[in-house]
Order: structure tokens, then sequence, then C-alpha cells
């Protein structure tokens, strides 16, 4: 039979129709802006070689999933980001959401902990306890996993400018519970590059955060294993309004310099690179979002083995955490947010994520209360246990649109990779201001795309109801701030002075120094240094850093 | 584009919270409509933001917060301006500010409050209509 070609249907079938039944509008783009063609079809894959560009799970380069078993061996982390008021609140949710089937805990700091601010400072006036868990010393961190093992569960940790300190909180309370440090797992997001890019949680400048990773990344090679050291992290890069295709090319580029840096420390690519996990984030775009985490997959694996000459298999893969995008839920109607919420999740799935964080919907408004924490949960299980998409691996391979937009997402990310390996890496690009600049102009774009109507959300630009749903949100006081600070008093008045000042004057030496600072960090956590006292030591040596304010 | 005086407004970003997509899409929406924009940047006092509001002369400051600290810190702004005999400085803000909130800060002085799913344009139009306004006030003491 005769090659039928997409241009001949576009010309004689498709065209003539057109006259009758005009496109509704003048182009389609996805949520990133990206053009989308009527239809793909075999001629759009042109020159594809599934062995190539696909290979099998479990094998090189990964495209269709890290594990050979996927979701019909184990199903993914169901994992809810989770934190207010004082320890003793979050060690309560925990255990509720333990109760009702998460398999992991996530903890959500308050802003003074992710600034490195103890509860008492001025600077935490106002915040302490309102966005997460505040955690101002080690008793904290005991009192978080109070009646938690943690040598049974997983704790994900979303912190970065203060994270070193954060972890030898966590070791230091799983070794008060007598879990020895090779049994302890987890992860903490550790993430600094992509801080001074879009999140902004940042304590020290570019180079001295980079210093303390690696010190972070040989230390748990060694002492702690099951721990992940870095979540390089696509989310907070796309929450701050980059397209799908940035997210993807800046998180890859943030990858590439923490394994650069690894290696020029000395480290052997293959100690450290399986440590290191991906986060990214999971907008409404379904196809779009399906094709990123494919694409991330074959490029690092491609990145990992030719440009790092990685050996181990374990090293060429791309091990992801997925949460749902906040930035896409809305107040108005928020009960559309569920639905929202679930076809993300379900592109996430479908991408082959290996633990899932789906948003409540009321979190455009505040904290999740448990009623709407439990639904987000419900989310993620009715997709595993309802849906059916998880009986096959990776069920959208070969289809041609799937396959067109994960070779588009590679090629344009591999571009921004290009440009910035031009720019001397992505320190260098950073301190030039380049990615900030790249996603606040595609963050103005796309809200000039909404105030035109030219992209719609629902209930807020169109379908827009005057009746408004109230919901009963969670609301954290201002008594958060005073139980924190009663804590810490009494923290302060048990402790030994001689051994506080003696530990924080042994981290200031090693950070002035080459030493690794991560066991003199553990010695000032169980010395119960606190957090602020411990970031100001660090600051003492490494400076500190202030948001240029590009926009 | 506005015709006549070109008003100085300084979008500040007080608190912890890092959260700036939307100041920055505010920052640029008002320069783009003819305002003279001064951005301070992230992790500000209210002690900072009142000083840079003076040294630059602004007409309105712009607050956004998203870590549920607003009521701490709006009302230390007030506070500040008042002490320093600047409280005809507008002030307006936006972020995650729950219905009730919104009610008292205005009571405490806040001339107008913005949340998620506001146009850029109705921003740019209150401010203008606002400033006016003020400057229409300022005029009949």
């Amino acid at each position: 039979m005769v090659h039928r070609s997409k241009k001949g249907w576009e010309r004689e079938t498709r065209g003539p129709s057109l006259l009758r039944f005009p496109d509704r509008a003048a182009s389609f783009t996805t949520t990133s802006d990206a053009p989308v063609e009527p239809l793909y079809t075999a001629d759009d894959l042109a020159g594809f070689d599934p062995d190539l560009a696909l290979g099998y799970p479990g094998e090189y380069p990964f495209t269709r999933g890290i594990h050979p078993t996927m979701y019909r061996g184990r199903l993914w982390t169901h994992r809810l980001f989770s934190g207010f008021g004082t320890p003793t609140e979050t060690n309560a949710r925990y255990k509720y959401l333990l109760k009702h089937g998460q398999t992991g805990l996530s903890v959500a700091f308050d802003f003074p902990t992710l600034m490195g601010y103890d509860a008492d400072a001025d600077r935490a006036i106002g915040e302490v306890g309102k966005c997460g868990v505040n955690i101002s010393s080690l008793k904290d961190m005991e009192v978080l996993f109070d009646g938690i093992p943690l040598d049974r569960v997983t704790t994900s940790m979303t912190i970065n400018g203060p994270a070193a300190v954060l972890l030898a909180f966590y070791l230091a309370a799983a070794q008060k519970q007598g879990v020895p440090l090779s049994r302890v797992g987890g992860t903490v997001q550790n993430d600094c590059f992509k801080e001074y890019i879009a999140q902004n949680s940042y304590a020290f400048p570019p180079r001295p955060s980079v210093r303390i990773t690696v010190d972070m990344m040989a230390y748990c090679a060694k002492d702690v294993p099951l721990w992940n050291t870095i979540s390089i992290s696509g989310y907070h890069i796309r929450e701050a309004g980059s397209t799908a295709v940035q997210e993807l090319a800046f998180t890859l580029a943030d990858g590439i310099g923490y394994v650069q840096a690894g290696i020029e420390r000395g480290l052997p690519v293959d100690d450290f690179a399986p440590r290191l996990s991906f986060f990214f984030n999971a907008h409404n775009d379904f196809l779009e979002e399906i094709a990123k985490y494919r694409a991330a997959r074959r490029m690092w694996a491609t990145i990992m083995r030719e440009r790092f000459h990685a050996q181990s298999p374990r090293s060429w893969m791309l091990r992801f955490h997925t949460q749902t995008a906040g930035c896409s839920l809305t107040a108005q109607q928020p009960y559309n947010n569920v639905v929202r919420t679930t076809i993300q999740a379900l592109a996430a799935v479908l991408g082959g994520t290996q633990s899932l964080h789906t948003n409540a919907l009321d979190e455009t408004l505040a904290l999740p209360t448990e009623s709407s924490a439990r639904i987000a949960l419900r989310t993620q299980q009715i997709i595993a246990h309802e849906s059916g998409v998880v009986n096959t691996i990776d069920p959208l391979a070969g289809s041609y649109c799937v396959e067109s937009l994960t070779h588009q997402m590679e090629r344009e990310a591999s571009a921004y990779i290009d440009k910035i390996d031009a720019m001397g890496g992505i320190i260098a690009a950073i301190e030039a201001g380049y990615p900030q600049r790249e996603i606040a102009n595609a963050a103005f774009r796309y809200q000039q795309q909404i105030d035109q109507r030219e992209k719609i959300i629902v209930g807020v630009n169109d379908y827009v109801t005057d009746d408004s749903e109230t919901l009963q949100i969670l609301r954290i006081g201002d008594e958060a701030r005073a139980q924190q600070v009663e804590r810490l008093a009494s923290v302060r008045a048990a402790r030994n002075p001689g051994q506080v000042a003696a530990t924080r004057a042994a981290l200031q030496s090693a950070c002035a120094s080459d030493a690794n600072v991560m066991p003199r960090l553990l010695d000032c956590a169980h010395a119960y240094c606190t957090l602020g006292e411990i970031i100001e030591t660090m600051k003492s040596v490494f400076g500190e850093y202030h948001d240029p304010g590009i926009f | 584009m506005m015709a006549g005086k070109r008003y100085r407004i300084l979008v500040g970003k007080p608190g912890l919270d890092g959260h700036d997509r939307g100041a920055k899409v505010i920052a640029r929406a008002l320069r783009d409509a003819g305002f003279e924009v001064i951005y301070t940047g992230l992790h500000q006092t209210p002690e900072m933001i009142v000083s840079a509001a003076l040294q630059e002369d602004v007409d309105a400051i712009g607050l956004s917060i998203l870590s549920g600290a607003h009521m701490t810190l709006f009302q230390r702004v007030l506070d500040l301006l008042r002490s320093k005999q600047a409280a005809d400085i507008l002030i307006f803000g936006g972020g995650i500010i729950p219905e009730e909130d919104i009610v008292a800060l205005k009571t405490l002085g806040v001339a107008e409050l913005f949340t998620p799913g506001t146009r850029m344009e109705e921003v740019v139009t209150w401010l203008q209509g606002a400033l006016a306004a003020r400057e229409n006030c300022q005029k009949s003491d």
C-alpha cells in the first residue's frame, strides 16, 4: 500500500473541511505556549528508533521508566508535604496521615526555619508556624518524630539554605531513637541553585553553598547511604512562572552543576550520583507534562553516561518526586481544584514518578485542613487502585503525539543547557541573572495571556460565578510562636554552655578550612545549639546572599 | 499611558517568604503602565521598606505577602509611616489573604488588597484612580 502522507491529508481532507469548520483559535498551544500540531502521525517521528530513544523499563536511556517492574512491583510513594504550627501539632498530623495510608513523610518548614532564624528572633515575628512547622533546635526535631520510628519511614525535608543543619538535627534525632545512621532514609531538598533562580530561601552565596552541598554528598555517601542528598528541583522554577521546557532545562543544568562540583572535589561520580534525586512540577497540560518527565529521564541518562562517564546504571537513572502545581489552583470555585489536581497527578503517574504530593483544594488559601489533605491523599489512592493506569508500564509510549512532544521537549531543553554551558555553567548563569530573567519573562507573558483570555482558567477568566463558596480554612494563631519561644528558652536553660561554645567554635574552623562540616554540625545538634546560632556561625565565615531584585 | 505626573511606586516584599512571582509581575505591569517602579527585592523588614519609601519619595507602597504574616507586617509598616509623618503614602497590597483579614487590614488603613486571580489592569486602574483622588484631596487641604 502506498504511504499516505500527513501533508496529503492536510491538503486534501483537512483543508476543505476547515473551510466549513474553521479552528476555534488562530493557534493551539500548551500551557507553556508551545505550539501543538492538529495531528501527529508517523511522519512526525521520522528517524525515530524505539531501541535508541526508548529502550526498555529499567534499561538505558530509561525513557520508559527506571524500574523494570514499575507500579506492578511497587506503587509510587504517597507523600504529602505537611507541617504547620508547633512540632507537637505537626507530629499529630503525621500520625493521622500515616494512619490513613500515607507511605512517607514530607516536612514543610515555616519561613523562619527555611531562612535560618530561631523562633525567638525579631525577624520571626508573625511568621512562626504559619507556612510550615517551626524547628529551632534538635529538641523540636525530637518532638516532631516522637513515636515515629525513623528506621521505618522515610522523610523528605524541604529545606535548602540551612539544609545541612536540619539534616544534622534529623540524624541526631534518629540516633536518640537508637536508630543507626546506616538505616536512616530520606531526602533533603538541598538544591541551592534553584533557590537563587526561583525559590529564594537561601542562606549563603552560591559558591559556599555548593561547598556545603558537596560536604553533604561526601558525608552521606559514606555514613548515611540511604539518604538522598539533593532533590534537584524544577518545582519551584515552574511555580515562579517558567515554562515546562525552562523547568526541565534549568533543573538538569542545576544537576550538571552539582555533579561537576562533586567531580571537582575528587569524589568518584558513581559514589554520589546514585543518591541525587529530582523533583518536578505537574501542571495542567497533561500531555506536555508527561513528555517532560519522559524527556527528563532520557536526557539525564545521556548526560550522566556521555558527559560525565558514569559507569553505574544507578547513576544514569533519574528518580523523581512530583508535586501537583500549587500555582494552578484557584481561589475562585475552589472545589474545582480537586479536578485539576487529579489531572496533574495522573500525568505524573503516566510519566513514571517515584513519589507524589497532591495538593489539597484549599492550598491556594491556606495550609490544608485534615479533611482537605485526606481528599488529596485519596486522589492518589483512586489513581492507584481504580484508574487502571498502573497495570502496564509507560502506556503512552509510541503515541505519535507523546513521542513527538518528548522529542520537542528534549530538543528545546538541550538548547537552553548549551546556552548555559556557553555562559560558563549554572553558577555563572545565575550570577548573570539569566534563568531569573527568562522565568520572569515567561511569568509575565503567562499573566498577559490569562488577562487577555488567550488562556482560559475556569472560574477565573471564564465560567465565573458570583456565589462564593467559602471554605473552612486552617488558621495558625500567634500562640505557635509563644509556645516555640517557651520551648527554646527551656532548651537554652538546660544545655551545657561550654559545649555549645566549643561545638560552635569547631564548626567555625571547619567552615574556614577544607574539613567536612557535617560531623561538626552533628556535634552542634547534640549540644542543642539552635538553628539560628549555627547559621550565624556559618554566615560569619561564608557571608550572606541578598536578592538582586530583578523584575 | 498616563498623562501628567509620573507617580513613584515602591513594590516591597516584607518578611521571610520567597514568593516573588506576583510582586515582579505587578512591578512590571505598573512600569509598563507608566509608573516609576522601585522594587525592594525579597526579605525586607518593615523598617527597610519604610526607609526606602522615604528615601525614594514614593507616592504609594505595594506590599506582597504570601506567608500568612500579613497582619503583623502591614501593621508595622503603617505604624512606622505614621511615626515618620508619612502616613499620606498610599498603602496597598496583595497575596494570600483571607477575606476577614482583608476587612481588618482596610480598617487599619490599607487602601486596597488584591488576591490571586486579579487582572494586572485592575491593579493599574485602581492605583491610577486612588492616586488621582489622593492628589485632589491634598490640593483641597
